[in-house]
């Protein structure tokens, strides 16, 4: 049996071999460009030389997102089932008229357009309680795995496993368990217990999309959260433990404030998402039973999309709405952030 | 290099564009119509070395869905299979400058030309790949194990959920029966109990006290657990759900569907238990089903109407025609083909042939109601409407008055939008 020896040369030097390699064509390419840019950035300045390269990025962002969002927004103020704009008529705020439409916003009954309302207002339910559940299921995970637990790696891997999987596949899993022949009820009945129809009881569907949608997302907001964990001093801890400090309030007085912006960028994260829940709820539920898991996403895909006669205007109206409300939570993401990221904090 | 570059350019090219002889179909599949379809092109291409036929088999939904969204954007395939004709009429291709005969296919496809035309033209879109009736099925091995009787000619919808009710629970089933959650589906029971769905002037009539009676019972049923609850129950909106997988696990004695599952059911029951159609139980006024089918069309999107014609004609051919219902056993839509008799179905399934009478018997029973709406324009934005609201009165969200309400003005509101 051969013997394993250590290589002659350290990995780091053949590393850096290697990526010179790769880099020394780039590098030439670079010096032949060098010295117009510098001339030209003496003309210009830096912000010029930043807008030059800038732009192609600026260029993708304006195709793919500007200007759909603009075509969106015509989209909203025309009318008529035909997708080409030009066979649309223009029908000014007609759409978002029809969605603002309602006497007493608390009851759905009472709106024009109450599917809508009812999408709203089990989206905002959905939201509330999801990220709070999220939030603290992450915490407790990432607390866990931060421990010195025997094969810690694998236990991660266990956690993070569900976010690789398509929202899709996550939503037929949970169908398969959940539906009336499915799994749990296979336990169910096996134990003595009556087979129940899990998916056409409302209470539970709804428990059931928030504690899926949980499962899947679960592992992304945990490993943000470790990674907090793990860049807290770990004499901190060892100072409390001198002091003889409970755990519960090492865990208030250390653990929470210093987590606090990787919290942040975790509940944010986690609301945005919720807002735009779908797929796995949709593929799992259908919306039902009643409307009682049909989130606004799933409204917008209805109307513009799958039902009988589709309705571009108002589903690209409903979208503007449910866009405004992310943008706001995307101002908020930043602001937080910002103030978090002040120096003296 | 620059050879290499100019074989990429060249391929993503031919990838994308639509060349002569480039034929693409669009086809769903209920049984095993798929396979057959394919084995009938494959003889065209023989036949015709200079065409390429390339058959995209695609589920049901993205037929549905999809399909609708590529026409509104001028794309699509050359030919599909589709079940919404009427509707979307506006993107079918007029074969008939096409065609070596329009009369043929006048005289032979003629009585359900007007189901795939826009109101008030002539054209020539395409053929029914078949006709369907909706239907029941039951399952009489379960019926003859609880010792129940079917009910017979005439019976009427209560007496067929009451018999299944006795059915389930002495075999302890899941439920009675179910129904497919589509508005189609219902139609044809809501009609049996007087329902009308054009007024006067053609345009959607609101729903009636027939569409309400049958509606109640439906609901009625769901809520005492006779009706699958999951089937109605466990979707929003207008979303399309078939219980036939059901009733072939045995868990419904009866499955209110129509004549296109018999190939299914035949094929997935096998001999595990023997099933018969059962027809259109009575209402009031009728014991009616709902005429329908799936028609072949040409897309008027097309770079190729000469090939798409020439394919549209072979599979239209008479001796075409019988093989495909033959094989597949669907009722054909070709009158020479049904006039000349003699269809022999390939199945060694004793269940089939009788069942296929059975739908061919009940269909005299369509009253004139039912029989208007496959060629009235407006009928699915009826259906999805039934389908919405029923299913949030069956969730518990809405009250029946509500929900009545509530259709008149989605319907409305859904006109509206089409005519702007």
């Amino acid at each position: 049996m051969r013997s394993r020896r250590p290589s002659s040369r350290p990995l780091a030097t053949t590393l850096q071999k290697a990526g010179a390699i790769l880099i020394a064509p780039v590098t030439a390419g670079l010096s032949l460009i060098d010295r117009p840019l510098r001339a030209w950035q003496k003309k210009t300045g830096h912000g010029g030389m930043a807008a030059v390269f800038l732009l192609p990025n600026m260029a993708i962002f304006g195709i793919f997102v500007l200007f759909p969002l603009a075509v969106n927004f015509i989209y909203s103020m025309t009318g008529g089932t035909a997708l080409f704009l030009a066979d649309r008529s223009f029908v000014g705020a007609q759409h978002y008229e029809r969605l603002a439409d309602c006497t007493n916003y608390l009851d759905t009954a009472t709106c024009k357009d109450d599917m809508f309302w009812n999408a709203v207002w089990n989206t905002a339910t959905f939201v509330v309680v999801q990220v709070a559940l999220l939030t603290v299921v992450a915490m407790t995970t990432a607390l866990i795995l931060n421990r010195d637990l025997r094969a810690r790696s694998f236990w991660r891997a266990v956690f993070f496993f569900p976010v690789l999987l398509s929202p899709v596949v996550v939503g037929l899993i949970w169908r398969w368990i959940l539906q009336r022949e499915g799994l749990l009820n296979l336990v169910v009945v096996g134990m003595g217990g009556d087979q129940t129809n899990w998916l056409t009881d409302r209470n539970f569907a709804f428990a059931a999309a928030v504690g899926v949608s949980i499962w899947a997302h679960v592992g992304f907001y945990a490993l943000i959260l470790l990674a907090g964990l793990q860049a807290i001093p770990k004499d901190l801890y060892e100072a409390a433990e001198i002091d003889g400090t409970r755990p519960a309030r090492v865990f208030w007085r250390i653990t929470l404030p210093l987590l606090a912006p990787n919290l942040l960028v975790v509940i944010v994260l986690a609301l945005i998402r919720a807002v735009q829940v779908f797929d796995e709820v949709y593929v799992l539920t259908g919306g039902g039973p009643g409307t009682s898991t049909m989130y606004l996403t799933q409204y917008i895909y209805e109307i513009g999309f799958a039902s009988i006669l589709r309705n571009p205007g108002l589903a690209a109206a409903a979208s503007i709405m449910m866009g405004g409300v992310l943008v706001v939570l995307t101002v908020m993401q930043l602001g937080l952030s910002r103030r978090n990221n002040r120096p003296g904090r | 290099m620059k050879r290499t570059v100019l074989a990429a350019l060249a391929t993503a090219f031919l990838s994308t564009t639509a060349f002569a002889g480039d034929v693409r179909v669009m086809w769903y599949s209920d049984g095993v119509e798929g396979e057959v379809i394919q084995d009938l092109l494959n003889r065209f291409m023989e036949e015709n070395p200079d065409i390429n036929v390339t058959l995209d088999n695609v589920a049901y939904k993205v037929i549905q869905e999809q399909l609708p969204i590529q026409l509104q954007a001028g794309e699509g395939p050359d030919i599909a299979r589709v079940t919404n004709i009427k509707e979307q009429a506006g993107h079918w291709l007029d074969l008939t400058p096409y065609l070596e005969n329009p009369d043929d296919w006048r005289e032979n496809f003629g009585a359900q030309l007007d189901w795939m035309r826009p109101d008030g033209s002539d054209i020539i879109p395409g053929f029914m790949t078949q006709l369907t009736l909706v239907g029941g099925f039951a399952n009489k091995t379960l019926f003859e194990q609880a010792g129940v009787e079917m009910p017979g000619q005439g019976a009427t919808w209560d007496d067929w959920v009451d018999a299944s009710a006795k059915v389930a629970a002495d075999q302890e089933l899941e439920a009675a029966f179910a129904i497919d959650r589509s508005g189609h589906r219902i139609s044809g029971p809501n009609v049996s109990y007087g329902a009308n769905y054009i007024g006067a002037d053609g345009m959607p009539a609101p729903v009636d006290d027939g569409v309400k009676t049958f509606a109640t019972k439906l609901v009625d049923w769901t809520n005492d657990g006779k009706m699958l609850k999951d089937v109605w129950v466990s979707a929003a909106g207008s979303t399309y759900r078939a219980a036939a997988d059901d009733f072939i696990n045995a868990a419904i004695p009866m499955y209110y569907s129509g004549s296109w599952q018999i190939a299914n059911l035949s094929t997935k029951i096998g001999d595990m238990f023997d099933w018969v159609a059962i027809g259109s139980p009575c209402g009031t006024d009728a014991c009616s089903g709902l005429a329908g089918g799936a028609a072949l069309v040409a897309i008027k999107y097309t770079k190729n109407p000469e090939d798409v014609a020439k394919v549209m004609e072979f599979l239209a051919r008479p001796e075409v025609v019988k093989e495909f219902s033959e094989r597949t056993l669907f009722l054909p839509a070709h009158a020479g083909v049904v006039s000349d008799g003699g269809l022999e179905w390939q199945t060694e399934d004793k269940n089939v042939a009788a069942a296929l009478g059975k739908f061919v018997e009940a269909s005299a029973e369509v009253a004139p109601n039912a029989a208007a709406l496959p060629a009235w324009k407006w009928a699915n934005v009826y259906y999805g409407a039934l389908v919405t609201r029923i299913s949030q009165v069956m969730a518990g969200e809405l009250t029946l008055d509500d929900a009545f309400a509530r259709m008149d003005q989605d319907i409305a509101d859904q006109v509206a939008q089409a005519q702007q």
